[in-house]
């Protein structure tokens, strides 16, 4: 197994603490992903660490007992510190408020506190055995007041701070799940709504244990932007599919709890849960490798739950040494390899995995470039790509190597990755379109309801591709012409079914293949079919093809024709032939024949050496010149002197137009 | 009108006039290297018709040739002779390669009178016949011949005169009795191609489905894309699929729609078991895929004898959206390895189906199509139009093809002026336009704009020049919109 297989690593640079020993209590922040470091009770230390503020904060407590919880409200603003079943005591950590503890006593009468959430910078709920207290703190009066609560019976409870929602785990079989969902309109007390509560159905256990459902078997987590509850169910219920499997309930805003997904292991044993980059990854800890699931890749539907197996084969978390810091590291002394899947391991959703014997918070990152040579189906592998958070080069690089002479893709799987992408391109300018239109329609700019689309690293527009793709791809000498074509029309053949314009840049390169390799008769055929779009840059470039096919100027005139914008160029094109007349005929034929420059024209056909074609053109002027200002001379702003007197040397002075006179 | 021109001739119940068409007098292919010494005449002659000739007027005719071949050579160092006129009939010489002659010799067009004493008087009409249709007949006989047999050249090194000999022998024979001299007219002149008017879309779908195939099966070298007898793909050169279409468009497919509009379709694809359901079958090569002993006999082709010199097998298959069908697609391919059952087989499996989802997405965009132009009135004119750049030819004055006669929906006498106005037209390079008043109160117009050719028909019999002239710039306008034609 090579390094490159591993499609899961650690982060690089860790969350140091300092390791959980008798003396030094160790606890973790979801909300604020921050680790507590208590030492003594706080008597000789806490320092506090979260993953993105490297200047950790460390102050001291007095020790009041053992700290049963401690966590911070949101932007570290209040301390709250639970030391017994029925109380928490605060201390305020804003700038000229008193820093005096202060308790809050649980309200409900012999109700025992599992524990406390802050939901707010503010805002913080109880859980106890009995149900839940919602309080707002008021840290200048350094006092509590309860907002609202709710009486049920709690076995234990869980928080999800990226979606604020508790769930409570109620009856004797703790299977039943009781949501509540807080909210937080700005600048006002937040609110707590109760969800449907909704039923975890069990496995069939033997009759001789009583099935519970456990803590441990329950996550929460937002994947593409919905909740879910996960659960861990270590032994299905239909007898005849063995090894557990990950039911996904989707846990909706509105409505009931609904299951929509069943994740299958295909092995028992320990699990652990993370969720990555929306991405389930499950550790199983008896064989140290883990698997990860993508809801959105197509699974097999039964009507109402989607089956889903995993997407890629196990594989370890890639190996990972131990970095030596600090003075007392020499440099002789080697890294030192951390154990994986150790048992003192601890997972926190989303992506959180914790090692408080070593002292180490990492968060679980996903590989792509590894998963390119492990998933050999093409269109599956895009699916997959195109929902990830840093997939652009990657993609750009299956492109590539799906183009490479080594490994070559055949056309159909060509013309899916294409379609794949452009899919997503064209959403991407869709929604950039209606949101223009919108602007434009005079919806203020800050209504909440509109929005700039986002454009995420799947939007690979034509730029992207041309560049980093097919324009290396067309160099390559090795290429048969034919595969080349061939792709490149796919690509546009592509583009064109999601109707999104091709930039003329594709255009030309197909233009340069096909001449390349004397391809004209097909070039012809594209071009009068338009599966090449008119542009003046196409015209242009037809134009200068002309010398090695001449029918290129006749399609190059068709198509400034049709441009309907070019008429100045179809003059110089036809002036550059000598085909004065023709141009001149054009020009009247558009009615543009009064702005043209003479000298212009009498120049080109001076140059014919044609002195009846001269004769022509020159008395056409004199014309427009007598029914514009009455008179056929020309205006010294003309500067057609030299071609008066040419007119005047080879036909005689008698031969000018005589002013009419009334 | 145009039934009797056509038909007239050799009918009995004829009026006072009997007309007779011009007809074939012979064809014959020397080379005046092959016996220069007195004595050795015959050894020149590579070919004759007829046969029956006695040889010494074999001999005679191919000297006469020869003879005025080389006097107006003195004159005329680089353009000798293309024809010689003479009362009864008209000879068209061609020199398709150094040294190779075919002559053509055809008959005058004959005008047979009762005099008054009742003795048949024959009048013949020496000016009838253009000179550019029939050397273009000529040209096209060579090219055919070339098409299926290569170059003469080439059967020189492959077996020597014998081997030309029989090559011309078993060519001609048959291709002369197809010749229809009677029919011939502008379009000869031209060798177009009617290509089929498509969207993008569908056009890049098409492209799609043969880049495709010809990866699938790598042995396919060119493929060439039809629908009802009109080209949308080549990847043959230019000159290559000019001649390869004639011969499919006016020989092989009329050869297999009758009998399909007779109702005997081959029931072949209703046994194969396990297919997609479509109507796809070989027009050369196996009948039935399922018979094991079939005949993979495939015709050859020689294409780019200029340069690379190829010899390919020619496939033609074809599919119709239901059986006896109007509407149907056609795919000519050309292999370069001997193509075997086998693959006859997966080809059938590849391209049948997804060229009848093709056949059908091309319908939607043919009725489309059919409904937009159809929604105005039936027009007051014909037009035959034709650029020499892509040879793109497009006649509203021709009816359908058939294998024996090109009908014309209009007087010989006027298809007589088109082919002059094309002649005068050859003789300057620039632009130009020609407007003719008919005998018959038709007006015929002819246009030349950078190396495209309009000739319009019209029947309206008191406009004026003004207004003739109105009436062609309003067809431009609609019909040729989209391309630089100067008025």
């Amino acid at each position: 197994m090579g390094e490159e297989d591993y499609y899961l690593e650690l982060c690089e640079r860790p969350v140091q603490f300092e390791k959980a020993n008798p003396v030094n209590c160790v606890f973790f922040d979801e909300a604020n992903k921050q680790v507590f470091a208590v030492r003594s009770g706080g008597a000789t230390g806490v320092v506090v660490k979260g993953p993105d503020d490297r200047n950790p904060i460390s102050f001291r407590m007095d020790d009041k007992g053992e700290v049963k919880c401690i966590k911070f409200s949101l932007e570290n603003k209040i301390l709250a510190v639970q030391r017994t079943s029925k109380t928490v005591d605060f201390c305020n950590f804003i700038p000229d408020n008193s820093q005096l503890e202060y308790t809050q006593e649980c309200k409900t009468k012999n109700a025992n506190i599992l524990g406390f959430c802050w939901t707010s910078s503010t805002e913080i709920v109880f859980i106890t055995d009995q149900g839940i207290e919602f309080y707002q703190v008021l840290p200048e009066k350094r006092s509590l007041k309860l907002l609202k609560s709710h009486n049920l019976n709690v076995n234990w409870y869980m928080y999800c701070p990226e979606s604020a929602v508790i769930l409570l785990s109620t009856t004797v079989l703790e299977n039943v799940l009781q949501p509540f969902h807080f909210r937080f309109p700005p600048k006002q007390a937040g609110t707590m709504s109760k969800l449907p509560k909704f039923e975890i159905e069990l496995p069939a256990a033997p009759k001789s244990t009583k099935p519970s459902l456990s803590e441990r078997d329950i996550a929460m987590a937002t994947i593409y932007g919905q909740l879910y509850v996960l659960f861990l169910r270590h032994h299905s219920r239909t007898s005849n599919s063995t090894g557990a499997e990950v039911v996904l309930y989707h846990l909706p805003r509105e409505g009931a709890c609904k299951k929509m997904h069943i994740l299958k292991l295909n092995r028992t044993g320990k699990f652990a849960l993370n969720v990555v980059d929306n991405l389930v990854v499950v550790h199983h800890q008896d064989t140290e490798t883990s698997v990860i699931f993508d809801i959105k890749l197509r699974g097999e539907f039964d009507g109402s739950v989607t089956f889903h197996h995993p997407v890629l084969p196990a594989r370890s978390i890639q190996p990972y040494q131990i970095p030596i810091t600090g003075p007392a590291a020499v440099t002789s002394q080697s890294p030192v390899p951390c154990k994986l899947y150790s048992s003192s391991w601890i997972v926190f959703q989303p992506d959180i995995i914790i090692s408080a014997s070593q002292g180490y918070l990492w968060n679980l990152q996903v590989k792509l470039e590894p998963i390119v040579n492990l998933l050999p189906d093409k269109g599956r592998l895009m699916d997959f790509l195109l929902q990830r958070k840093e997939c652009k080069m990657v993609i750009l690089s299956v492109c590539s190597q799906m183009l490479s002479e080594s490994d070559r893709a055949s056309l159909p799987v060509i013309a899916t990755v294409f379609d794949k992408l452009n899919h997503e391109y064209k959403k991407y300018l869709d929604a950039e379109q209606s949101y223009a239109m919108a602007v434009e329609a005079g919806q203020s700019r800050s209504s909440p309801l509109l929005k700039r689309p986002v454009r995420t690293q799947a939007v690979l527009d034509q730029s992207d591709v041309y560049t980093h793709v097919l324009s290396a791809f067309v160099e390559k000498k090795e290429m048969p012409h034919k595969f080349v074509i061939a792709v490149l029309m796919e690509y546009i053949r592509s583009l064109n079914q999601f109707q999104i314009a091709v930039q003329h840049y594709l255009h030309e390169l197909v233009i340069k293949t096909l001449v390349q390799h004397n391809l004209f008769y097909m070039l012809h055929q594209f071009l009068q079919y338009h599966v090449l779009s008119d542009s003046k840059p196409l015209a242009c470039l037809l134009l200068s093809l002309e010398s090695f096919y001449p029918p290129a100027h006749q399609l190059s005139l068709d198509m400034l024709k049709r441009l309907s914008t070019a008429n100045d160029e179809i003059v110089e094109v036809l002036l550059s032939k000598h085909q004065v007349l023709a141009a001149l005929r054009f020009i009247r034929g558009i009615g543009g024949h009064d702005n043209i420059s003479a000298r212009k024209f009498l120049d080109a056909a001076k140059q014919t050496e044609d002195n009846m074609l001269f004769y022509t053109i020159f008395r056409f002027f004199e014309q427009r010149n007598q029914r514009l200002r009455g008179s056929p001379n020309f205006t010294p702003g003309e500067h057609c002197e030299e071609h008066v007197a040419f007119f005047k040397q080879i036909f005689g002075d008698q031969a000018l137009m005589r002013p009419t006179t009334f | 009108m145009a039934a009797a021109a056509a038909g007239a001739g050799s009918g009995p119940w004829a009026a006072q006039e009997k007309q007779f068409p011009p007809a074939l007098l012979s064809f014959f292919i020397y080379n005046p290297r092959f016996g220069p010494r007195e004595g050795q005449e015959e050894n020149k002659i590579l070919f004759y018709h007829p046969n029956e000739v006695e040889k010494n007027e074999k001999i005679r005719n191919v000297g006469l040739c020869e003879a005025i071949v080389q006097f107006t050579r003195t004159f005329s160092p680089s353009k000798p002779a293309k024809s010689l006129h003479t009362q009864k009939n008209r000879q068209f010489f061609n020199e398709p390669e150094e040294n190779f002659w075919m002559v053509m010799v055809v008959r005058n067009p004959i005008i047979e009178k009762q005099s008054k004493d009742g003795k048949p008087v024959i009048e013949y009409q020496e000016e009838e016949l253009l000179d550019k249709v029939y050397s273009s007949v000529l040209r096209q006989c060579y090219s055919m011949y070339k098409l299926f047999n290569g170059t003469f050249l080439k059967a020189m090194e492959d077996g020597g005169v014998k081997l030309l000999k029989e090559r011309l022998e078993k060519f001609f024979h048959r291709y002369l009795q197809t010749l229809h001299l009677q029919s011939c007219d502008l379009l000869d002149i031209f060798g177009g191609i009617s290509f089929f008017p498509l969207d993008k879309m569908t056009y890049l779908k098409i492209q799609s489905f043969i880049n495709r195939m010809e990866e699938s099966l790598n042995i396919v070298k060119y493929t060439a894309f039809l629908y009802n007898d009109q080209l949308i793909w080549s990847g043959l050169e230019q000159d290559d699929m000019r001649i390869l279409y004639k011969y499919l468009t006016t020989s092989l497919f009329p050869r297999h729609i009758e009998p399909e509009l007779a109702g005997r379709d081959s029931p072949i694809r209703a046994e194969m078991p396990g297919n997609l359901q479509h109507y796809g079958r070989f027009l050369t090569g196996p009948l039935n895929l399922n018979d094991p002993d079939a005949k993979c006999r495939f015709p050859k082709i020689f294409v780019n004898t200029d340069d690379t010199y190829e010899e390919l097998h020619l496939i033609v298959y074809k599919t119709e959206l239901r059986p006896s069908s109007y509407t149907q697609s056609e795919a000519s391919i050309s292999a370069s390895v001997h193509p075997t059952l086998d693959f006859c087989r997966r080809l059938d499996s590849i391209v049948g189906p997804q060229l009848t989802v093709l056949a059908s997405d091309i319908c939607e965009q043919f009725n489309i199509n059919k409904r937009m132009s159809g929604s105005e009135k039936e027009p007051q004119f014909k037009f035959i139009y034709f650029n020499h750049m892509n040879l793109a030819e497009k006649s509203t004055v021709h009816m359908r093809k058939t294998p024996s006669v090109s009908l014309t929906s209009v007087h010989p006498d006027l298809m007589k002026i088109l082919g002059d106005i094309n002649s005068d037209f050859t003789r300057v390079d620039e632009d130009e336009e020609i407007i003719v008043k008919a005998m018959s109160d038709y007006w015929v117009v002819g246009k030349k704009s950078d190396r495209r050719e309009l000739y319009v028909i019209l029947n309206q019999k008191n406009a004026n020049l003004i207004e003739v002239n109105e009436e062609v710039k309003k067809l431009c306008a609609t019909q040729f919109n989209n391309i630089f034609f100067l008025d």
